[in-house]
């Protein structure tokens, strides 16, 4: 904030108002800096170890090849700690662990008291909720108000809503008993790493199964952190055990061959060849994969409150969400209308420093994905999409892309097929209702979709013929531990979280 | 509601669109999560000086209390730097004193009118009353709409009124008080706002409350009247200003209230020609912050005048 701006404002605040303001041609609002805002960085101590362990059989264990990588910190692409790489054999190890644990301690547990262990996995987890929004936030480039406000509360949640369930498995399937499945297998994605952490283990352990768990490859810091958290916890040696690595060894998880069950979050790509692998096994599987979620906003909706759920739907987490609202099929008489407001309800979101707490989007998690993000939205543009960008000036150092929105898409364009996991919008129009519909579904995918509309009846309809495992109405990107996730199609199978989510990880007897 | 009542609002609706509560208030509350430090609270907090309406609206005002609030808003402290407030805001009947006092000041005096705060009162009355108050050198006179004529949908009684006391005021700045709490939806809060622009002038004013119901100003109205005010701007290009008002005591509520017109109207909207907060505790709390910021120490209230509060 320049002292000349100051004096600016002073002089005008002192005017008197005239009567007659000259008319503007345009009738543009500025959103400039007048009021800049400071850094508000958060600087608490996230207390992060120079290198990481495997975390097997409860204790931290170097892996047997001795090899490390590096695991950086995309806003700023310096390193931040060596994570052990686990081999197959480390793999191997961590399956015998929770294969001992299981048939000597956990399988045989009452649930009341494998309850009191994942409540006191909940409870530290808010007390150390500080440190590991920003670990989260450091590693995954996420912005700091997201990981303090959604990924750290949430993954408690998790913990909490299924600690609840442990002792009350009788009732979950009524009339039928449940027991649990043994050992499984987890892979997660980097877009929550501990969120989704929490997903997997919480109802996995509920229900008194065993876990060998990979995080992604870019953000394995918060589940390596969490192994602290399950020692402070007390929770017995080999319950769950955590293996870093990247493709092989998720492989080596996914193909173990004591996985009574494997669960698995990430690509479609990757899912079909975990499916493929696993075909001819007896191994449960659940998958969380892809989307490219519709957004429909009809003419009668709240307009402004739509945009804002559009503007969360695609950019909240940079747009790295597979629910992600990456289509927006707008109805012919508002979409100019929407277009204009989503277009300055952009110009004010703060792009930048993800550890800065007014922060909205963050740092893109790796060159790679930039690289993804990149390609496609230069296809969007040869193949004559309407590019618009956020007029936000990106860090130099970092991965960054600018919110972007494309108007005049069409549902051939590659943007509007395929999922671009990135801050990256296409705007689609519609006339009818059936439309909508169809358009929204012409996908492979079906993991989510939003519906806009004052019209209840509407809302009730659009959430059958939509076929989307999520249907969220006047809002977007809602979750609570209680409420099934998961998908149609190609975007998976499975349901995570509630009553649904906990029987997929167990036998129904 | 009577059937024609009930079309009207249908009508209207239609033509301006319909507000979703919960995801206002979802927005709102990220107002709340920003972060304002160091030189950009300081400028938040001086902006929020030059945007009050220090106001006294009790049955026992007199000429002196009139003449301290006159000097409290030229000049609201001593020994920092702080700008004058934007004006006065008092009943008729005080004008004249106010006026007096500020002679030569940037600050300006502001009347409630209009039978404030009911508007209960014929209309020849509540013009008279405006008249008045214009006649003693009021240079903003705050109305109130016909809560009774809205309900029930006579919307164009609701602007003919309005439009009434556009003439009456003469070269005014006019401020439309649409009593929030008294609408009760954010639905009719913004029909309200945008039946009032319709008649207003560039710059003149869509107020939320008079301060004397029991819900005055809050994010969430706050950020209904600035989205019609936006709306209406992109429609026709006339520019309406906005004043929350009562319910904002805090030097944190008011920078949150900015926020929200940062990064709703943009930077031209930042100054108290288009932008006023209707308060009297406010101010103290502001100074009080102004001199934390200076100082890095908190002060008693008792260091800063006419505060309300003691030990």
């Amino acid at each position: 904030m320049a002292a000349k701006t100051h004096k600016r404002q002073n002089s005008r605040a002192t005017a008197r108002p005239s009567v007659a303001q000259p008319r503007k041609s345009s009738r543009e609002l500025i959103f400039g800096d007048l009021w800049e805002f400071d850094p508000a960085p958060e600087t608490a101590d996230p207390k992060l170890k120079p290198r990481y362990d495997l975390f097997i059989n409860g204790e931290f264990t170097a892996p047997k090849s001795g090899k490390y990588f590096p695991t950086i910190n995309p806003a700023t692409e310096q390193k931040i700690a060596d994570i052990a790489l686990a081999s197959p054999a480390d793999v191997d190890t961590a399956y015998q662990a929770a294969q001992r644990a299981f048939d000597s301690v956990w399988g045989k547990m009452p649930g009341r008291e494998r309850g009191k262990y994942i409540y006191r996995i909940a409870r530290l987890l808010q007390d150390h909720a500080r440190e590991f929004a920003i670990a989260e936030t450091m590693n995954g480039g996420k912005p700091i108000k997201e990981s303090r406000d959604f990924d750290v509360p949430m993954a408690a949640a998790h913990f909490f809503y299924h600690a609840g369930w442990a002792d009350k498995l009788e009732y979950v399937a009524p009339g039928r008993s449940v027991k649990p499945l043994g050992v499984v297998g987890q892979v997660i994605p980097w877009n929550f790493p501990l969120l989704m952490m929490a997903w997997k283990i919480a109802p996995a352990l509920a229900m008194g199964n065993c876990v060998v768990i990979k995080p992604a490859e870019t953000t394995s810091i918060t589940a390596l952190k969490f192994g602290e958290i399950l020692q402070e916890a007390g929770l017995p040696p080999g319950v769950v055990n955590i293996v870093s690595g990247a493709g092989e060894t998720g492989a080596a998880v996914m193909n173990h061959p004591l996985a009574a069950k494997v669960a698995f979050t990430g690509s479609t790509e990757v899912g079909k060849i975990i499916m493929r692998s696993l075909a001819g096994t007896d191994k449960k599987m659940t998958m969380e994969l892809g989307g490219k979620a519709a957004n429909i906003v009809f003419d009668d909706a709240p307009l402004d409150q739509a945009v804002e759920g559009i503007v969360n739907g695609i950019f909240f987490n940079q747009g790295h969400v597979c629910c992600a609202g990456s289509r927006l099929l707008v109805q012919e008489g508002v979409a100019e209308a929407v277009l204009a407001k989503l277009k300055n309800r952009i110009k004010v979101l703060r792009v930048g420093d993800p550890l800065d707490k007014n922060t909205d989007v963050g740092a893109i998690n790796s060159k790679e994905q930039l690289g993804k993000i990149r390609e496609l939205v230069d296809s969007g543009v040869k193949e004559g999409a309407e590019l618009y960008q956020s007029p936000c000036r990106l860090p130099a150092k970092g991965f960054f892309f600018k919110p972007s929105v494309f108007s005049n898409v069409t549902m051939s364009h590659r943007i509007a097929r395929e999922e671009i996991f990135g801050p990256v919008l296409s705007v689609l129009t519609f006339r009818t209702v059936d439309e909508a519909i169809e358009k929204a579904n012409n996908t492979p995918y079906g993991l989510s979709a939003g519906v806009w509309t004052d019209k209840g009846s509407r809302i009730l309809k659009m959430s059958v013929e939509l076929k989307a495992g999520v249907v969220w109405a006047n809002t977007y990107n809602k979750f609570d531990p209680t409420s099934p996730f998961g998908g149609y199609k190609e975007s998976g199978f499975g349901r995570e979280g509630g009553r649904q989510g906990l029987l997929d990880y167990g036998k129904l007897i | 509601m009577s059937t024609s009542a009930h079309a009207a609002f249908r009508r209207l609706f239609h033509e301006i669109g319909t507000v979703d509560a919960v995801g206002v208030e979802e927005r709102v509350a990220k107002f709340a999560t920003r972060s304002i430090k160091k030189k950009s609270k300081l400028f938040g907090l001086k902006l929020a000086v030059t945007m009050v309406d220090l106001t006294t609206l009790e049955g026992k005002d007199t000429p002196g209390k009139v003449a301290s609030l006159c000097q409290k808003a030229i000049a609201p402290h001593e020994g920092i730097d702080v700008p004058s407030t934007a004006a006065v805001c008092v009943y008729p009947a005080m004008v004249k004193h106010a006026k007096k006092h500020v002679a030569g000041t940037s600050v300006r005096v502001a009347s409630v009118a209009t039978a404030f705060p009911s508007g209960q009162a014929p209309l020849k009355t509540r013009l008279a009353e405006v008249r008045s108050a214009v006649a003693d050198g009021a240079d903003e006179i705050d109305m109130v709409i016909n809560r009774g004529a809205f309900l029930s949908g006579e919307f164009s009684l609701v602007q003919d009124e309005i439009r009434q006391v556009v003439e009456a005021c003469g070269s005014s700045t006019l401020k439309v008080i649409l009593e929030t709490s008294e609408l009760e939806t954010y639905d009719n809060i913004r029909a309200a706002s945008f039946l009032a622009m319709q008649v207003l002038r560039p710059n003149d004013f869509i107020k939320t409350s008079t301060g004397k119901t029991s819900a005055n100003a809050t994010l969430g109205n706050n950020q209904v009247m600035l989205e019609a005010i936006r709306d209406f701007y992109f429609e026709t290009g006339i520019p309406i200003a906005m004043k929350p008002a009562g319910g904002i005591r805090t030097a944190k509520q008011a920078l949150q209230f900015l926020i929200a017109v940062k990064e709703t109207l943009g930077d031209e909207w930042l100054n108290n020609q288009r932008y006023r907060f209707g308060a009297s505790t406010l101010l103290n709390d502001l100074l009080r912050q102004i001199e934390k910021e200076r100082s890095g120490n908190y002060q008693a209230p008792y260091y800063f005048s006419e505060a309300a509060e003691s030990y």
